[in-house]
Order: structure tokens, then C-alpha cells, then sequence
């Protein structure tokens, strides 16, 4: 089945050519034949991972593509590893119920058949990055979800804000796409080879010194940071909201944010040999789900609080990875790529029935939508960490983890204790914090009274099907990471023999569990009226002032950055251009045109003036050998 | 005879040829001057193979040829100054200078 495992990135792919082609001609807009692509390839994706969990070995194979020289090419290649075969069933999975989700959604849309083609286009660039053997190749799948999440925010550019939005959400990624390029060039250099498993050798076996391993790695992260919306360059993920729904729930919940986890995870054993970047990457993680945290607790737009939790899950994985918790990290993208796909879709049926955003407009939906409130609540408690859903078990394993790593002298993690420790506080801050906000979210949507205008109706079928599927997926997910042959042995490789999956720690459970319903009580306490005439973070000027301009950092980059770029850099661009470049071209044709005129009185037509010059030239040059020659 | 006669005699017949070809107007005396300055070179050619007493005489057999080309060189010189004549009732090639800017 592994040798199939091609099928599964060229299949979408074909679907977007298909759709971009005469997708507008097909019957329903082509959105069938995306479907049917990423859901062939769901089958195969679930095959390959039961051949994993059967024991299946890795599966690797490679062609010759660009050829340089005798000793360096750059080869076309797929690794099918436990990995990847998960990574492909949360892919294929969440695609494939997002494209079902959307038909109904994107009902009536005017760029419906387009809608579809960038989803499959972007599927199709997240498994390229998923299967790929080689970091070039891996770049390229990277570059194509890029351009997708350009094209899917952008969606709506009608709107002003939303083109903005895009525009920021590419270049802030392009940022962080500079260092993973960088960063891919440093290994290519010092193995001689694009090839993922021939850098990770090089590395394991000492023959890439350890500075340029540090280098190497902090450049990879660099891209990491970008895709993955880690701090400082997480300011793009809330405003990508300005996307339709379906694409929030599919790109910027459960896959391409997830593939800067995912880079790292593939490339764990080169982080693991440079115990410094492990440590920053736990600082930045901690940092990340803690600002990100409080952010989600001030916003209004029910969307943005989702992504910011986003952007606080995703530096959970981040700084399970930092704390040696290779397996805890995987295992929590994997349940967190159903449950917030979940809330996502659910959060769309919201903003559908309301037409609104905003949750101030929201309240006692509970009645009037049962089953998107069933579902939601599930994904929200997955989220929140309560036993047994999802979260809970990834969520645990990588706390216990980074105890393991911070206090309990465990020893196998190449991160300093006090990196550890911090990852663990403040993953334990975090938890907490999660907790309100998601009561904060409950409340003032589904509970006390509706506030918006008109009757908020329950979706149709169509919408909510998928809704129920990933429930269920929210529900259950967490149980594949029990037991001896759990998602921890799955992804398990040679070069990472000692990040087996942790043993569950009780007093860990118990104070998890108190953490988080402390904080969906708090939230209860606070929000069970609906919106309070004044938030409570209000009192605080200074705080409440912090978290609405989102900690001033996008004042800063849009006063340190973007105004230098636009208000200078720019314009002296455009002048060097226009000036110096255009000069260069446009004077050598002025400048010869200019000569010729003074030259063509030469051409007089009087032979016997070109007899002279002729003979004159002759004597010249007979005078000029005769010197040469004779001495 | 000293090689030296011949030579000093073809640098002067040359020279000859070079200052009729660059300063007469008349183009019949172009021509000729030509064959004055070809001429030149045939008794270069002559003297040297005199004086190596080459075997296979190449020198006079090169001379010979130039010979034959300059005949057919004035054959088509000449036809080209009657053509030119006829058509414009002179052949001073100082107004001949159609082919210019």
C-alpha cells in the first residue's frame, strides 16, 4: 500500500488542474472532484497507517530529478514512515470533511469552483511536505501552501481589509521562509545532499560540526516560526480569519500551521544535536501560548479567539518538541487538528445562522442550534483538557513531559532543566487560561440570551455531518496515544530511540483536571449572565490597553517596518529602478544612436577616401609587426 | 644581379600604382594604376623565386595566375566604367558616390 503513497498529493493535485480547467462546466461547481481526490487519498492515508501500526517498515524511494555535476543532485523522493502516515490521516482527514463542510457553506459563492481548486491545491502542497525525503522538495510543498493561503484569505478581496490580510499573512510567513531557506542551503552545504536522512546522518554522526548544526537549525526554525504563527512572527494567523471559515478550519487550525511542527519533528534529531535552539525554541514556545493565551481572553470576533488559541496550542507542540516530548508533540497535533478543525466549522455554522462574527452579538444559541452546541462543546472541552476527550491525554503527556524534563531529572532531553521548568509553568498558566477563555466562549455564545438580530436557525445537514464525524474524531482521538501500541511507537524511528511515549504521572492528571475546571468555573462565574456591560479586564487600563493593541506589536512592525519599507525603501527602490537600471538600458541605446549619427559622415561614398584609409591602415599595421616581429 | 635591384624597382612601381589609385579621378587610370600596383607584386615574386632557385618555380607559376585574375579583373572593370558612363555621362569616380550616407 505504501507504494501508492504518491497517489495521495498527485491526486488533489490533478483535481485542481481538473477544476481550474472545466471545473465550471462540471455539475455542482466541481466540488465533487475534489472530494473524490482527497478521499481516495484518505483511504490510502488510513491503509498506510494501519500497515505502520501493524509494524510496517519505513518505505523509501527516490529518482534522479535535477542532476549537478557527478557528486550532488537533487533527488524526487517520498519517505512513508510512521510520521508521515500520520500526518497524512490528519491531512486527508480534515480536508476531506472541510470540502464536504464547505459545499453547503460556499453555497451560491461567486468564486465557488475556484474555492475548491485552492483547496485542493493546498492539500496537495501539505502532503508534498509531509511525504518529502528532501528539504527542497519540502520547500516546495511549503511555497505551495503559501500561495493557497494567499488565495484562500484573500478569498473575499473585495473587501479591502481581507486583500490586506492576505498580503500580511504572505509576507509575514515570507519572513521566516527566508531563514528555512537559508537554513536549508547551510545543510545542503555541509552534507552534500538535499536528502533529509543523509543530513540527519551527517549530524548524528559528527561529520557536521556542531556550530554549523546550531546555525543550520536556528535558520530551519526560522521557517517554523513563520508557518507555525510562533512569537514574534504570529501577528499574520488572527488576521487570516479574514478567510471563509472552511479555510480557518483547514489551514490555519489543523495543517499548515502545523507543518512548522512538523518540520521540526522531521528534523528533530539535527534540533536534538543542538541543545541551544531546543532552548530557544522553549522560550519562544513558552512565550507564545502564554501572550496568546491572554489575547483570546479580550477578543470579541468568536474567530479570532480560535485563532489565538491556535497560536497557543500550536506553541504547546512546540514546547513539548523543546522538552524532548517528540512523540507528546505529534500526538497533540494530531488530536488538536480534529477538535479545532471542529470548533472552526462549528464556529462557521455559528457566524452562518447570526450573521455576524462578533460574539457580542451572539448568546443562547443552545437552544435554537442542539447540535452545533453538542459539538462544539465537545471540541471545547477537548480543547479545555477535560478527561477523557482528546486533549486531555496530549495535553498530559506533554506537561508530564516537560516535568519529566524540568524536575524530574529524567535526563534524556537535550534542554537546559530551567528551559524545562519554564515550558512546564507556564504550560500549566496556560492550561488554566485556556480554560476561561473557552468558558468565556461557551458562555457568550450558546449561553443566557440570544443578543443579535433576527432567529438564528440550526444548518442543514450538509453542514453539520461533518460536524458530528469530527466530534466523534474529538472525542476519540485521545485514545490512540494509549496503551503499548499508541501513536508514540508509531512515529518512533532509529535515530530517535529514547522519546518513547511517557508514562502518565497521576498527580499530574489530578492537577490538570483541577486547573482546567478551576478555570471553566471562573469562566462560568464571570460570563453566565453573557456579555458584562464592562470586561472585566477593564479595570486595568494599562493591561486591558496591552492586550487590545495586541502588545503594540503590530504597531511596531507596521511603524518600524512596514511605514520604513513603504515610505522609504520603496520609493528609493522605484528611483533606482527608474533612474539607474532603466538609465543604464535606456542610455547605451540613446548612446549608440547618439554616436552613429556622428559617424555615419564617415560613409561618404568616395571610394577613394576608403582606398586611403584602407592603405593608411595597412602601412599601420605592416609598421606594427614589423616592430613586433623584428625584435 | 643582387636581389636588391628588382625589389627597390617593384617598391617604386607600386608606389606608383598607390598614388594613381588615390589620386586620379579619371576611373580608367584607377584601373590601370591597379594593374601597375599588381604588376609590382609579379616581380616581387618573380626576383624571390630567382633568388631561393626553387625546384618547383612557384613563384613564377603564382605570377602567372595574377596575371590571369588581372586580366579578368579589368575585363569586369572596365564593362562597370562604360556602364557607369553611359548611365551618367562621366566616369570622374569623384561623382560616383551614390553609396553613402
Amino acid at each position: 500500500m505504501e507504494k501508492l503513497a504518491w497517489l495521495v498529493p498527485a491526486l488533489p493535485l490533478v483535481a485542481w488542474a481538473v477544476l481550474l480547467l472545466l471545473g465550471k462546466r462540471l455539475p455542482g461547481g466541481g466540488a465533487a472532484v475534489g472530494i473524490l481526490a482527497v478521499a481516495i487519498g484518505w483511504v490510502i492515508s488510513l491503509a498506510i497507517l494501519f500497515g505502520v501500526i501493524g509494524g510496517a517498515d519505513p518505505y523509501h524511494v527516490s529518482v534522479e530529478w535535477a542532476p549537478i555535476g557527478a557528486s550532488f543532485d537533487i533527488p524526487l523522493g517520498m519517505t512513508v514512515d510512521g510520521l508521515a502516515a500520520v500526518m497524512m490521516v490528519v491531512v486527508t482527514t480534515i480536508s476531506l470533511f472541510v470540502q464536504i463542510y464547505s459545499i453547503s457553506y460556499m453555497r451560491g459563492d461567486e468564486r465557488y469552483t475556484l474555492f475548491f481548486a485552492n483547496l485542493s491545491l493546498f492539500t496537495a502542497g501539505m502532503l508534498i511536505v509531509v511525504l518529502a525525503d528532501n528539504l527542497l522538495l519540502l520547500l516546495f510543498g511549503w511555497e505551495i501552501m503559501g500561495i493557497c493561503s494567499y488565495f484562500l484569505i484573500g478569498h473575499y478581496w473585495e473587501d479591502v481589509a481581507n486583500a490586506r490580510a492576505a498580503v500580511k499573512a504572505f509576507l509575514t510567513t515570507r519572513v521566516g521562509d527566508l531563514g528555512f531557506m537559508a537554513g536549508i542551503f547551510v545543510f545542503a552545504w555541509a552534507a552534500r545532499s538535499f536528502e533529509i536522512d543523509r543530513i540527519i546522518e551527517g549530524v548524528t554522526t559528527g561529520e557536521i560540526s556542531s556550530a554549523t548544526v546550531t546555525l543550520g537549525a536556528a535558520l530551519l526554525f526560522c521557517g517554523a516560526i513563520g508557518k507555525s504563527g510562533q512569537f514574534p512572527l504570529h501577528t499574520w494567523l488572527p488576521d487570516a480569519m479574514a478567510g471563509p471559515t472552511p479555510v480557518s478550519a483547514l489551514i490555519h487550525a489543523a495543517t499548515m500551521v502545523a507543518a512548522g511542527v512538523f518540520l521540526v519533528a522531521r528534523m528533530y534529531p539535527v534540533f536534538e544535536a543542538s541543545g541551544s535552539v531546543l532552548n530557544e525554541i522553549g522560550i519562544l514556545a513558552s512565550i507564545t501560548m502564554l501572550i496568546a493565551a491572554l489575547l483570546a481572553l479580550v477578543q470579541d470576533d468568536i474567530k479570532r479567539v480560535l485563532a489565538y488559541s491556535t497560536v497557543s496550542q500550536l506553541a504547546y507542540m512546540m514546547g513539548a518538541l523543546s522538552v524532548g516530548g517528540y512523540s507528546a508533540g505529534i500526538f497533540h497535533l494530531f488530536t488538536h487538528a480534529f477538535f479545532k478543525a471542529l470548533l472552526f466549522l462549528a464556529a462557521g455554522v455559528i457566524i452562518h445562522a447570526v450573521h455576524s462574527n462578533n460574539m457580542s452579538e451572539m448568546g443562547g444559541l443552545a437552544r435554537a442550534m442542539p447540535v452545533t452546541f453538542v459539538t462544539f462543546l465537545v471540541g471545547a472541552l477537548a480543547l479545555t483538557g477535560i478527561a477523557p476527550l482528546a486533549g486531555f491525554w496530549s495535553k498530559d503527556e506533554i506537561l508530564t513531559d516537560a516535568w519529566n524534563a524540568g524536575f524530574g531529572g529524567a535526563g534524556e532531553a537535550a534542554t537546559s532543566q530551567s528551559v524545562a521548568q519554564i515550558v512546564f509553568v507556564t504550560g500549566m498558566v496556560t492550561a488554566f487560561l485556556t480554560a476561561l477563555y473557552v468558558g468565556r466562549m461557551l458562555w457568550l455564545t450558546f449561553g443566557a440570551a440570544f443578543r443579535g438580530q433576527g432567529h438564528p436557525r440550526e444548518a442543514d445537514a450538509g453542514m453539520l455531518f461533518p460536524l458530528v464525524v469530527l466530534a466523534v474524531g474529538a472525542a476519540l482521538a485521545g485514545f490512540v496515544g494509549l496503551g503499548d501500541n499508541s501513536i508514540g511507537t508509531w512515529i518512533q524511528t532509529e535515530e530517535l530511540p529514547s522519546h518513547g511515549p511517557a508514562t502518565l504521572n497521576l498527580g499530574l492528571i489530578v492537577a490538570t483536571t483541577a486547573i482546567a475546571l478551576a478555570g471553566l468555573a471562573l469562566g462560568t462565574v464571570l460570563y453566565r449572565r453573557g456579555l458584562p456591560e464592562r470586561e472585566y479586564l477593564e479595570r486595568f487600563p494599562l493591561l486591558w490597553k496591552t492586550l487590545q493593541r495586541k502588545y503594540f506589536l503590530d504597531d511596531l512592525y507596521e511603524q518600524g517596518i512596514v511605514r520604513a519599507v513603504v515610505g522609504a525603501l520603496a520609493p528609493a527602490t522605484y528611483w533606482f529602478d527608474q533612474r539607474v537600471i532603466d538609465g543604464v538600458v535606456n542610455g547605451a541605446g540613446l548612446g549608440t544612436r547618439r554616436l552613429a549619427r556622428g559617424l555615419r559622415y564617415v560613409q561618404s561614398g568616395q571610394a577613394q577616401w576608403y582606398a586611403a584609409a584602407l592603405f593608411i591602415g595597412v602601412v599601420g599595421l605592416a609598421v606594427v609587426a614589423t616592430r613586433l616581429i623584428g625584435n | 644581379m643582387p636581389l636588391m635591384y628588382p625589389l627597390v624597382f617593384a617598391a617604386f612601381l607600386f608606389s606608383v600604382g598607390v598614388y594613381g589609385v588615390l589620386a586620379r579621378r579619371n576611373a580608367v587610370m584607377v584601373l590601370m594604376s591597379i594593374e601597375l600596383m599588381l604588376n609590382a607584386v609579379n616581380v616581387n615574386l618573380v626576383a624571390f623565386n630567382a633568388y631561393l632557385r626553387d625546384q618547383l618555380v612557384s613563384g613564377q607559376v603564382f605570377a602567372l595566375f595574377v596575371i590571369a585574375v588581372a586580366a579578368a579583373e579589368v575585363g569586369i572593370g572596365l564593362a562597370i566604367v562604360l556602364l557607369i558612363f553611359r548611365n551618367r555621362e562621366t566616369v570622374n569616380i569623384d561623382e560616383v558616390d551614390l553609396l553613402r550616407w
